[in-house]
């Protein structure tokens, strides 16, 4: 099992060793409604802690997708171009948006598992 | 002998349900219409034009060589198609059209002859001023209109929109903050949650950083905010008034002048002038610059998206500040002053655009005010207010009002709070209105209130055209509580489309139409 | 007051149900001292035949375009305009519609500018085209804007040959928004080195052809040299005549293509309003200003139209918009598109072959007049002359004698040096008696 991690602005990012994939929970895509667009970092750009790494956007509004940790970005998700849909539908998988090469994992105890996001959800309605 | 020749002339006995497709897919009146280019042709043309006598072309190497790929239609095809187009469309012309902040108005014929005389329409922007003199007076009493109405000292006619009029008022700003050597300190600009997109869109535009100023619980803004939010930072602020809730800004004398305290400019939103024409002056207020939306305030039609216009008008601080052109009057005559340097004071800063402005909607909205005269235009404003609160008075039982049932200036806010466990959105409640008959209100801005419904009935609807409108939003709402909610989940029903797809539509955009891709023969075949 | 339907006993009866003792108690947030007691010092309401008086008299002081022999250009054309063209545009339903927000009952405008910019990108030889900017000057200023987004540079360099009002309006935009331009020299005779001007810290080259001068420029080599730095394309255009018959810009490697529209089913109007047309290449299409039209399909399936890529319009994005531009030139878009499918292709290179045959036919009698001398190579319907003497005072002198010769460089380019030149465009409405006139007139003005 990998672990996955998320942040109070409902991103993701799973850990596999020094990568982390960064996306948006499906609690995000649920409020987000149809995402039509996303757009990509280039790779091998960096980004600080707390940076905007990406534009997700639905029909009617555009929302800032912000890097859960420091890194430096060594893939993206070229597919969403052609399928936006993938983050509605698997938002934890094929739905991913980038992939960073991690600067400092010392930063990913600040985030919450699963189970602390599932009860941070709860406080939100 | 009995004659009973002749066709029946009843309405037919038992008239069943019907519900075939036609043929044609045509529902009578309600026709379906094929692209330009479908229909079209290349070789036709609806015009008639003989080729010139040979002679020697001076295109150099520039002959066009790529194809055109645009087909044409005589001038019958033309009418029709366009026609056909026309009548699929909603109109203030043919219904209640309450789309608040936009001031759908009654767009008077008058203005549209007047401005179709030759000695306007036609008539070239860098012709000689000798020969223009009719139209820089006109501009020049159209300038003295609006001055009069605002209390300002100066108007900058040529802003092509409201959107524009906000580039230029801001610009003004920059200029007077530039000139105070307080241009690269002094960068933000306050602009309230409530503000229409435009205003945060402009000062980014121009360098500015946008800082959110809160509102209160009542919709409005608070001078004390204002004064907690100054710092020798703050540029300017951007307030809408009367704002985009439909209220008139209570503080809006002590916010004027907490901002110029600050050393800040206070620029103001004047897309709903309409409720105030001859009742309040904006500068009087302490504002120092503000756009007139041509196209709401003043009646210029909006034709389906534009053009408009707006001037700004300046206060004695910001005149200085002005885009070129200018206009001076020199003896009898109407000069045009083009260089900035010939304004006097060198504080004029350059053109916003090629000409002098929408020359056009000039001259509709000085026929529209020379109509009204003062008189008629401060009634306009007391009946479109009257109208708006009527509205506001005549639903507030049945729907929620965000700031419970004080006044409301031209227009009147509502928002979702009434629909919450219905299974029933905005969204949904205006589609039903299509239905109806009506176009629907402004939906969802502004931003501040929870699925906003914003009407503007304005001054041009009669009584009875209000009532009923009123009867038919309240009949709307008791189908909600009813649980009808089929007459709202998939409306419109009855409109020359059902909902459409705007997914579909951003995730594979298709702007523009191509040919369709040939149906390769071999493939067809298996 | 013959626009609003309200009577006395209405209001009456209607405050009393909204519970309002006057109709100031519903102004009671204006503070008290700021409501106008008076009226406005302005006139009362007039009748529809008082207003028509006053604004015909103001009409009649004008020399209309068409009362004259007629040569004036230089940014705005007169060409003639069918009249189905200006009747459909009043229709109501095109006429008195807001943008169309609600697309179920508005699929007449969302069609049309589908239409619309399916036209203006086909006849700039681009990709995609949006629904109209104000007008060319303001789209060329916001085309700059969009490539510094798109190269994340901030250095635009214009040509010599642009209008100037254009490049004005770029500069000042510029200015307030920090970015550098750098402007060429006035280039008369369209002979200005821009390719030494190109390196990776500018962000895009704007040029105009046919320029501002009349000359036709070839934009291949520019754009090679664009692409070759990374730096975009900006051709502009003033006369969307002239694409009937040359080479469009995006056959020549333009990234985005701005014009002005006018001069297609739109009238000279004392400068506006006008139609700004915009156009680029599919890739950039998210960092367009403007509306677009985008087609989709109903709850029915059936074909219709929306506003779409909305996310990167002002009421979405805010203060992270491409342009905070909202209402457009949507009725001049609609007069442009319906001359357009009147022309057809077959109409337009005719109309333009006529413009650019009347334009050399003028310019051959002018090279004869002694104390003139034409300078363009090549041109499409406007070129320059040196004239002997002050071209502005000529131009006054002419109009006094009831023709409108054209625009002195002066006018474009004040105390630059250049009061010996003029600007002279010809287009389909001149005669041969027009042009027998200005050459007469321009003869004798010069024999003094
Ligand atoms: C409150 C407000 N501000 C600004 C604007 C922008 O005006 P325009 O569309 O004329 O550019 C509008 C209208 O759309 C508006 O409603």
């Amino acid at each position: 099992m990998t672990d996955v991690r998320y942040t109070k602005d409902h991103e993701y990012i799973r850990i596999n060793g020094d990568i982390g994939e960064i996306g948006i929970s499906d609690y995000a895509q649920k409020q987000l409604g149809d995402v039509v667009f996303v757009e990509l970092p280039q790779i091998g750009a960096s980004f600080g802690k707390g940076d905007q790494a990406a534009v997700v956007e639905s029909v009617k509004a555009a929302s800032e997708v912000y890097a859960p940790v420091s890194g430096e970005v060594v893939e993206v998700n070229s597919g969403l171009e052609a399928t936006p849909a993938s983050v509605n539908e698997d938002p934890l998988g094929k739905g991913w948006f980038l992939k960073i090469k991690l600067a400092d994992s010392g930063e990913l105890g600040a985030l919450m598992d699963e189970a602390a996001y599932r009860d941070f959800l709860k406080t939100l309605d | 002998m009995l004659n009973n020749q002749g066709r029946p002339t009843g309405a037919g006995e038992s008239a069943p349900a019907y519900n075939r497709k036609t043929f044609t897919g045509n529902r009578a009146l309600q026709t379906r219409e094929a692209l330009i280019f479908e229909i079209g042709r290349p070789e036709v043309s609806g015009i008639d034009i003989d080729e010139p006598e040979a002679f020697t072309p001076r295109l150099g190497a520039l002959a066009r060589k790529t194809p055109l790929d645009l087909p044409g239609l005589s001038e019958p095809e033309t009418m029709r198609h366009y026609v056909r187009l026309s009548q699929k469309n909603y109109a203030i012309d043919a219904g209640l059209y309450p789309l608040g902040s936009c001031t759908m108005k009654h767009n008077p014929r008058l203005n549209e002859k007047l401005a179709r005389l030759p000695g306007f329409a036609d008539v070239h922007p860098l012709q000689p001023t000798s020969t223009v003199q009719g139209a820089l007076e006109l501009i020049e009493v159209l300038s003295g209109w609006l001055m009069e109405l605002t209390g300002a000292h100066a108007v900058a006619m040529s802003p092509k929109a409201g959107a524009h009029g906000e580039l230029c008022g801001m610009m003004a700003i920059k200029a007077a903050l530039a000139a105070r050597g307080e241009g690269s300190t002094r960068k933000v600009v306050l602009v309230p949650d409530s503000a229409h997109g435009t205003n945060p869109a402009t000062a980014a535009l121009i360098g500015f950083e946008v800082r959110a100023i809160p509102a209160r619980e009542d919709g409005t803004v608070s001078a004390q905010a204002v004064r907690e939010a100054c710092g020798p930072d703050v540029a300017a602020i951007m307030l809408t008034n009367p704002n985009t809730c439909g209220l008139f800004e209570p503080e809006v004398v002590e916010i004027a002048a907490a901002i110029h305290e600050a050393g800040g400019y206070f620029y103001c939103d004047g897309a709903n002038f309409n409720a105030i024409v001859g009742k309040v002056r904006p500068v009087d207020l302490g504002v120092d610059a503000m756009h007139i939306n041509l196209h709401k305030t003043f009646s210029t039609p909006h034709g389906g998206g534009g053009p408009g216009a707006g001037p700004v008008v300046l206060s004695e601080a910001l005149a200085p500040f002005a885009p070129a052109p200018f206009l001076r009057r020199m003896g009898a005559d109407l000069e045009i002053l083009t260089l900035v340097e010939e304004t006097g004071d060198g504080a004029a800063f350059g053109r916003l655009t090629a000409f002098h402005g929408q020359m056009g909607m000039f001259v509709r909205a000085l026929s529209y005010m020379m109509s009204h005269g003062s008189d008629g235009l401060r009634q306009a404003s007391e009946d479109a207010v009257l109208n708006a609160n009527y509205v506001r008075v005549g639903l507030g039982d049945v729907m929620s009002a965000p700031f419970g049932d004080r006044p409301c200036m031209h227009e009147a806010l509502f928002d979702d709070n009434w629909l919450k466990g219905t299974g029933v959105t905005t969204l949904d409640f205006a589609k039903a209105m299509i239905d109806e008959g009506y176009h629907p209100m402004t939906m969802y801005f502004p931003l501040v209130v929870s699925g906003a419904m914003l009407i503007e009935p304005t001054e041009s609807e009669s009584r009875a055209s209000v009532d009923l409108f009123i009867m038919t939003l309240r009949d709307l709402t008791f189908s909600v509580r009813r649980g009808e909610l089929e007459r709202f989940s998939g409306a419109p029903y009855y409109a020359p489309r059902r909902r459409l797809d705007e997914t579909r539509a951003a995730r594979q955009p298709i702007l523009r139409w191509t040919p369709p891709a040939p149906i390769i023969e071999d493939e067809a075949a298996e | 007051m013959r626009y609003l339907p309200l009577t006395p006993e209405d209001r009456t009866s209607m405050l009393r149900r909204i519970g309002a003792p006057d109709i100031d108690a519903l102004f009671a947030d204006v503070p008290a001292d700021k409501l106008l007691q008076e009226l406005p010092d302005l006139p009362r309401r007039k009748s529809e035949l008082e207003v028509e008086r006053t604004l015909s008299r103001m009409a009649a002081r004008n020399v209309a375009a068409g009362s004259v022999p007629f040569f004036v250009g230089a940014g705005a054309y007169r060409h003639h305009v069918p009249a189905s063209v200006d009747h459909l545009i009043q229709r109501s339903e095109f006429l008195t519609s807001y943008t169309p927000y609600q697309p179920e009952i508005a699929q007449g405008t969302l069609q049309m500018l589908f239409e619309f910019q399916t036209q203006v990108a086909n006849l700039t030889g681009m990709e995609v085209a949006n629904s109209s900017m104000y007008d060319g000057s303001t789209g060329c200023a916001e085309a700059v804007l969009m490539a510094h987004r798109i190269t994340r540079r901030k250095k635009a360099v214009l040509s010599g040959g642009l209008h100037p009002h254009y490049a004005e309006v770029v500069r000042t935009l510029s200015r307030m928004a920090g970015d550098d331009v750098m402007t060429m020299a006035p280039d008369v005779l369209a002979g200005e080195d821009m390719l030494a001007c190109i390196d990776k810290t500018v962000s895009c080259v704007v040029v105009q052809t046919p320029d501002v001068f009349g000359n036709l420029r070839d934009l291949n080599a520019l754009a090679a040299k664009c692409h070759e730095n990374g730096a975009l394309l900006i051709a502009v255009f003033t006369e969307a005549v002239s694409l009937g018959l040359i080479e469009p810009p995006g056959a020549m490697g333009a990234d985005i293509v701005v014009g002005e529209g006018q001069s297609i089913g739109n009238a000279l109007n004392f400068g506006g309003p006008y139609v700004g047309l915009f156009a680029t290449r599919q890739k950039y299409v998210r960092q367009m200003p403007g509306r677009l039209a985008g087609q989709t399909l109903d709850a029915n399936f059936e074909r219709g139209f929306v506003l779409t890529l909305s996310t990167r319009e002002q009421h979405i994005r805010r203060e992270k918009a491409t342009s905070n531009i909202c209402t457009n030139s949507g009725l001049c878009a609609l007069a442009f598109s319906i001359h357009m499918t009147l022309l057809g292709e077959s109409g337009l290179r005719t109309l333009a072959r006529v413009n650019h045959a009347n334009a050399v036919k003028l310019a051959d009698m002018l090279a004869r007049v002694p104390g003139v001398e034409v300078l363009n190579e090549t041109f499409f319907n406007e070129f320059t002359i040196r004239v002997k003497g002050d071209a502005g005072q000529l131009v006054e002198r002419l109009a006094a004698q009831g023709i409108l010769a054209g625009v002195p460089v002066s006018r474009l380019l004040p105390r630059a040096g250049f009061d010996d030149l003029l600007l002279i465009a010809s287009t389909e409405t001149n005669t041969d008696e027009d042009r027998a006139a200005l050459v007469a007139a321009l003869s004798s003005q010069l024999a003094h």
